[in-house]
C-alpha cells in the first residue's frame, strides 16, 4: 500500500476524467435525468446507487452512447463525446445480461472487440490469451457460452469487455445474476482486477453492500437526482439527508425540534413525556427548527438498568427481537409507542442472552452517535 | 398429469385418424394396379412409371420448383428486412400502412390477391410468365417471411447488439456479425414456409401466369377436376413423401440440438 | 441512409405489387364492360393531361354494385358464404378443442411428436388434402364401400358435390389452423390452476368450464378467425368437393372472371368480399394486439 490515500476528488488540481456538465434526459415526459452534474476520475472505482428507475441506468448508457444527453454534455478526457457513436468510443460496456454472443466461443467473444480494430493476429491472439488467464477462463476457451455456468459467464462478460483495454469500463449490475455467496466472492475478484489494470470502473447497482464493498465513492441516486455522492463511510456515518440514512443500511429516525445549545451541541425535542435528546451537528440549525435525528441501531446500546453517565437514554419494553446468528435485533417500544432498533453483537451463546420478549429495557447512546439531518 | 386420461386417449386417436387416413388411403391406392382407382386389384408400381413418363407433369413440376426457389429466395431477403424494420426500425413515415401490409396479405383471399395482382400485371403490360408469378409468390409469401422472423427478433436480447457497437462494430457489421447468424434459425424455416407456400399455390398462380408457364397445382387441379386418377394419387404420395421426410429431418435435427443444449447447460451447471 | 434503404426496399414492393393492385380492382370495379384489349372502359390516358384525367374519373361509376344488388346470385353467394364459413368455423372448434387439450394433457416428452403430426399435413399440399376427400365421399367411395359392407346402409349415399363435403373439406384442411393457437394456449396454462380449483371445490366439469375454457379463450378466437376469414373467400374446396349446388363467392369470382371474361364485375366482388372481410380482420388484429400486450 503506497501512503499516500487514493482521493483525487479532494484534490483541486486533479483533471476528472468524466464530466458531467448539467446534464438532462427527458423521454417523452418522463425527466430520466434532472440538470445533474458529476466528475469522475481516472482509476476510480465509482458506484452508481439507487432504486431501479432512479436513472442510473440511464447515467451508464449515456456514457456507453446509447442515450443521448436532452440538455448539457458529457465530457471524456476533456473532450465532448456526445456526437462519438457507442463503436467509435473509448468506453467498453458489461452488460447486465452480459450479452455473449451465443454463436461465439468464450475465445472468439473476447477477440470479438480485437478483430473490430484489425489488431495484428499475433497480438490478438496474446491479448486474448492475457484476458484468460486474467479472469482464470483458460479451460473454457474453446467451449459456447451455454456450456459455463454463471459465475464463467460472468468472468467472459469482464474479460470481454476489458479486452480492449478501455479508459472507462461500465458495469451494468454485474453481479445481479449471482447467488449471495458467488457475489461476494466475485465483488473481491472485480476489486483485484480493477486495481490489477488500473481502469476506470462505473458500477451501476441496486445492491447497497455491493456498491459500499467494491467503490472509491458511491453516488446515491434518487429520481434523476444525485442525492450524495461520498466515501461509503461518509455515506454510511454521515449520510447528507434522510433518504440517503435510510436507503444505505437500517437506521433509526426521530423527528423532533432544535434547540442550540452552543458547541454545534443541539437539544432534541421529540415526543411529550420523553427527555430530550442531545446531539452534535456540524450543520447549523435554528432553534425550533424541525429536525430528523438518525440513530444507526449498533450505535444503541441496551442494559437492563440505566446507564449513570450515558447522555442520552430512554425506556421501554422488548417488543420483538430478530436473531441473525451473529447480531440480534432488538425492537424495543417506548411508552408512547415508537419503536426503536438496537442491535448488539452475539458474542455470548443465545442460551443466556440477556433480555427476552416484554423485559423493560433501557436505550441509550452517546451525543456523536447521531447525526442531525435537516430533512 | 403424466398419464393420458382415457378422454384424451380416444380424442388424440380419433383426431389424427382423421387428418391421416386419407392421406394413407391416397397412398396405398397409388400402387392399384386397376384404372378404377376405388376398386383394389393388386400392388403395383405402374402409376408411377406413367407419371415419370408424362412430359406435361414434369414440365410444370420443373416450372414450379423455378418459381419457388426464386420467390422464396426474394421472400426471405424482403421478409427479413421487412421484420427488421418493424421490430427495430423505430418510427418511420407511414409505419402504419407498412405494418398493415405486412399483416393484410396473411388473411387476404387468394382470390382478391390474383386478380389484382393480374390487373397490375395488364395495367404496366408485363407478359404473364414465370417472372410474374415469382413476383406474385414473393410478395404474399414475404409477409409470412416476416411474421416468423419478427417474431424471432421480438424474443431477441437487444443487449447483444449494443454489446456489439460497444465492442466497435458499425451497425451492419452488428447485423452481419451478430444478429444474423442468431436469427438464422427463424429465417430459414421463414425460406422454408415461403418455399412450401409457393409449391402449394393454386389460386395465385392461376391468375398470374401465363400459358407460357403451368405449374404443378394448376395442372394437378385441371386433371382432378375430372375426377380422381390413380397418376395423381402417385403425384401425390411423391409430394407427401417429400414434404414427410423433410419435416421429420428438420424436427430430428432440432430435437438433437435442442438435447445437445440442454445436456451441455446441465452440465456447466454441475461445474458451478 | 442504409436504414433509408432497409425501409425502402420492402416498403415500395409492398407498395407497388400490394397496394397498388388493390386501387387498381376499386378502379375497375367502378368502370364499364367493353368488349376490347382490356376489356374494360375508361382506360386513363394521361396523354391528354389534366382533361383526360377529368374526364377519366367522370365515366366512373358505381353501376357494378347496383348490378350485385340487382342480380341474387351475388347476394346469395356472399350469404351462403359467411354461413358455411361460420358452420364450418364451429364445427372445426368442435374436432380442434379436443385435439388440442389432449395434446397439451399428454406427457411432455410426446409433445413435440404430436406438434408434429399436427404441422406435417399444413405442410402438405392442400389440393392434394381437397383431393384426398374426392376418393372417400363419391359414391363408390371408401367411405359408401364401408357403410355398404357393414351393412349401416342399403343404398349409397350422396356426399361428394354437397354442402356437406364442402363441410368435411373445410374440417380437414383447416383443422392445424384451430388446433396451433388453442394448443399454445392451453400448454401455457398452469397445471395446478385446475388443481386449485378441484381444491376449492370444483368438479372435474366444473373446473374445466370456468377455468380451463377462459384461459384458452384467445386461442380459440384466434384459431376461428384463422379459419373463417380464409374459408370466406375459400375457392378450392367448394370447386373440387361442392359440385354445382355449393354456392361461395370465391368461386363467383373465378368464374366471373375466368369464364365470363367480366372483369368490372369480378372487381367489384372482390371490393365487396373485401369490405366484408374487414370487420373480422380488424377483430382479429385486435385480439392478437391484446395477446402480444399480455405476453410482455
Amino acid at each position: 500500500m503506497s501512503a499516500t490515500v487514493f482521493a483525487p476528488w479532494d484534490d483541486p488540481q486533479a483533471e476528472p476524467l468524466i464530466q458531467f456538465q448539467n446534464v438532462s434526459k427527458r423521454f417523452g415526459d418522463f425527466t430520466a435525468i434532472d440538470n445533474l452534474s458529476l466528475d469522475i476520475f481516472e482509476r476510480e472505482f465509482f458506484a452508481l446507487l439507487g432504486p431501479s428507475g432512479c436513472g442510473k441506468t440511464t447515467m451508464m448508457r449515456m456514457l456507453a452512447g446509447f442515450e443521448k444527453p436532452t440538455d448539457g454534455h458529457i465530457l471524456l478526457g476533456g473532450r465532448d463525446i456526445d456526437p462519438v457513436p457507442p463503436n467509435k468510443r473509448a468506453v467498453n460496456m458489461m452488460f447486465q445480461s452480459y450479452a455473449l454472443f451465443p454463436h461465439l466461443s468464450i475465445w472468439e467473444n473476447i477477440a470479438f472487440g480485437l478483430r473490430r480494430d484489425n489488431m495484428p493476429k499475433h497480438d490478438l491472439e496474446e491479448r486474448v490469451e492475457e484476458m484468460l488467464r486474467l479472469t482464470r477462463l483458460e479451460k473454457f476457451a474453446r467451449r459456447k457460452p451455454h456450456q459455463i455456468s454463471g459465475g464463467q459467464r460472468q468472468r467472459v462478460a469482464l474479460a470481454r469487455s476489458l479486452a480492449k483495454a478501455p479508459k472507462l469500463l461500465l458495469l451494468d449490475e454485474p453481479l445481479g445474476a449471482l447467488d449471495k455467496k458467488l457475489r461476494q466472492d466475485t465483488q473481491f475478484e472485480l476489486m483485484d482486477i480493477q486495481e490489477k489494470t488500473g481502469t476506470t470502473f462505473v458500477i451501476v447497482t441496486h445492491d447497497q453492500e455491493e456498491a459500499m464493498t467494491v467503490a472509491s465513492r458511491v453516488a446515491v441516486m434518487d429520481q434523476g437526482q444525485l442525492m450524495q455522492v461520498a466515501t461509503p463511510d461518509r455515506i454510511y456515518e454521515t449520510p447528507a439527508s434522510v433518504y440517503v440514512a435510510d436507503f444505505i443500511g437500517d437506521v433509526n429516525i426521530i423527528q423532533g425540534r432544535a434547540t442550540a445549545q452552543g458547541d454545534e451541541s443541539y437539544q432534541v425535542d421529540w415526543a411529550e413525556g420523553q427527555p430530550a435528546l442531545l446531539a452534535k451537528s456540524a450543520t447549523a440549525f435554528d432553534t425550533g427548527q424541525t429536525c430528523h435525528l438518525a440513530i444507526r441501531p449498533e450505535k444503541v446500546a441496551i442494559s437492563a438498568d440505566r446507564p449513570t453517565d450515558a447522555v442520552n437514554a430512554v425506556q421501554g419494553k422488548v417488543h420483538d427481537i430478530a436473531y441473525l446468528g451473529n447480531l440480534s435485533t432488538y425492537h424495543v417500544q417506548l411508552a408512547d409507542g415508537t419503536i426503536i432498533k438496537a442491535q448488539t453483537a452475539n458474542t455470548r451463546r443465545i442460551s443466556r442472552r440477556s433480555f427476552t420478549w416484554e423485559d423493560p429495557v433501557w436505550l441509550s447512546w452517546t451525543a456523536t452517535a447521531a447525526v442531525l439531518l435537516a430533512n | 398429469m403424466n398419464r393420458l386420461s382415457w378422454f384424451n386417449a380416444v380424442s388424440l386417436t380419433l383426431g389424427f385418424a382423421f387428418l391421416y387416413i386419407p392421406m394413407i388411403i391416397l397412398i396405398i391406392f397409388s400402387f392399384n394396379e386397376s384404372k378404377l382407382v376405388t376398386v383394389w386389384a393388386g400392388f403395383s408400381t405402374k402409376w408411377y412409371g406413367e407419371l415419370v413418363q408424362n412430359e406435361a407433369f414434369l414440365d410444370a413440376a420443373w416450372v414450379t420448383i423455378r418459381v419457388a426457389v426464386f420467390s422464396s429466395t426474394l421472400a426471405t431477403i424482403l421478409g427479413t428486412a421487412a421484420a427488421y424494420v418493424l421490430v427495430r426500425g423505430g418510427r418511420f413515415f407511414g409505419r402504419i400502412l407498412f405494418s398493415g401490409m405486412i399483416y393484410a396479405p396473411l388473411v387476404m383471399p387468394e382470390v382478391i390477391t390474383g386478380l389484382s395482382l393480374l390487373l397490375l400485371f395488364i395495367g404496366i403490360g408485363l407478359d404473364r410468365g414465370i417472372l410474374t408469378i415469382v413476383l406474385a409468390h414473393t410478395t404474399f409469401s414475404m409477409c409470412f417471411v416476416s411474421v416468423v422472423v419478427s417474431s424471432r427478433l421480438v424474443t431477441f436480447d437487444r443487449s447483444l447488439e449494443e454489446a456489439a457497437l460497444d465492442l466497435g462494430c458499425s451497425p451492419a457489421q452488428a447485423f452481419r456479425l451478430v444478429t444474423l447468424p442468431i436469427i438464422a434459425p427463424a429465417v430459414i424455416s421463414g425460406w422454408l414456409l415461403a418455399f412450401t407456400l409457393s409449391l402449394d399455390d393454386l389460386v395465385i398462380a392461376s391468375f398470374t401466369s401465363g400459358p407460357s408457364a403451368t405449374t404443378l397445382p394448376i395442372k394437378i387441379f385441371s386433371a382432378v377436376r375430372l375426377g380422381v386418377s390413380p397418376e395423381i394419387n402417385a403425384l401425390s404420395t411423391l409430394m407427401i413423401a417429400a414434404v414427410t421426410i423433410g419435416v421429420i429431418t428438420a424436427s430430428l435435427v432440432t430435437k438433437r440440438a435442442m438435447m445437445r443444449q440442454k445436456q451441455d447447460e446441465l452440465a456447466a451447471a454441475r461445474t458451478e | 441512409m442504409r436504414r433509408a434503404l432497409l425501409i425502402a426496399l420492402p416498403y415500395v414492393w409492398l407498395l407497388v405489387l400490394f397496394l397498388v393492385p388493390f386501387l387498381i380492382v376499386l378502379k375497375i370495379s367502378l368502370s364499364d364492360t367493353e368488349l376490347a384489349i382490356p376489356p374494360y372502359t375508361p382506360t386513363l390516358d394521361l396523354t391528354q393531361g389534366w382533361a383526360g384525367i377529368k374526364d377519366f374519373f367522370s365515366q366512373l361509376d358505381f353501376e357494378n354494385f347496383v348490378w350485385l344488388t340487382e342480380d341474387d346470385l351475388y347476394w346469395k353467394a356472399y350469404l351462403s358464404s359467411v354461413k358455411i364459413a361460420v358452420i364450418s368455423t364451429f364445427f372445426t372448434l368442435l374436432v380442434g378443442y379436443p385435439i388440442a387439450y389432449g395434446m397439451a394433457r399428454a406427457p411432455e416428452e410426446w409433445r413435440p411428436t404430436l406438434m408434429m403430426l399436427v404441422i406435417l399435413p399444413f405442410w402438405t399440399s392442400f389440393l392434394i388434402r381437397v383431393y384426398a376427400w374426392m376418393g372417400i365421399l363419391s359414391n363408390e367411395g371408401y367411405l359408401n364401400q364401408l357403410l355398404l359392407w357393414t351393412g349401416i346402409i342399403s343404398n349409397p349415399l350422396t356426399i361428394l358435390n354437397t354442402q356437406t363435403a364442402v363441410y368435411i373439406g373445410i374440417v380437414y384442411t383447416y383443422l392445424p389452423f384451430m388446433i396451433l393457437p388453442i394448443y399454445s394456449a392451453l400448454e401455457r396454462m398452469d397445471g395446478s390452476l385446475i388443481e386449485a380449483a378441484e381444491d376449492l371445490g370444483c368438479s372435474r366439469a366444473q373446473a374445466f368450464w370456468l377455468v380451463t375454457v377462459p384461459l384458452s379463450r384467445p386461442g380459440i378466437i384466434a384459431g376461428c378467425f384463422l379459419v373463417m376469414i380464409p374459408v370466406i373467400g375459400e375457392f378450392v374446396i367448394p370447386s373440387l368437393l361442392g359440385g354445382s349446388g355449393t354456392l361461395m363467392i370465391g368461386k363467383v369470382l373465378w368464374e366471373e372472371f375466368f369464364s365470363n371474361r367480366d372483369w368490372p364485375v369480378a372487381s367489384a366482388v372482390a371490393v365487396v368480399l373485401l369490405l366484408i372481410l374487414i370487420i373480422p380482420i380488424v377483430l382479429f388484429q385486435r385480439n392478437q394486439q391484446k395477446q402480444t400486450e399480455a405476453d410482455q
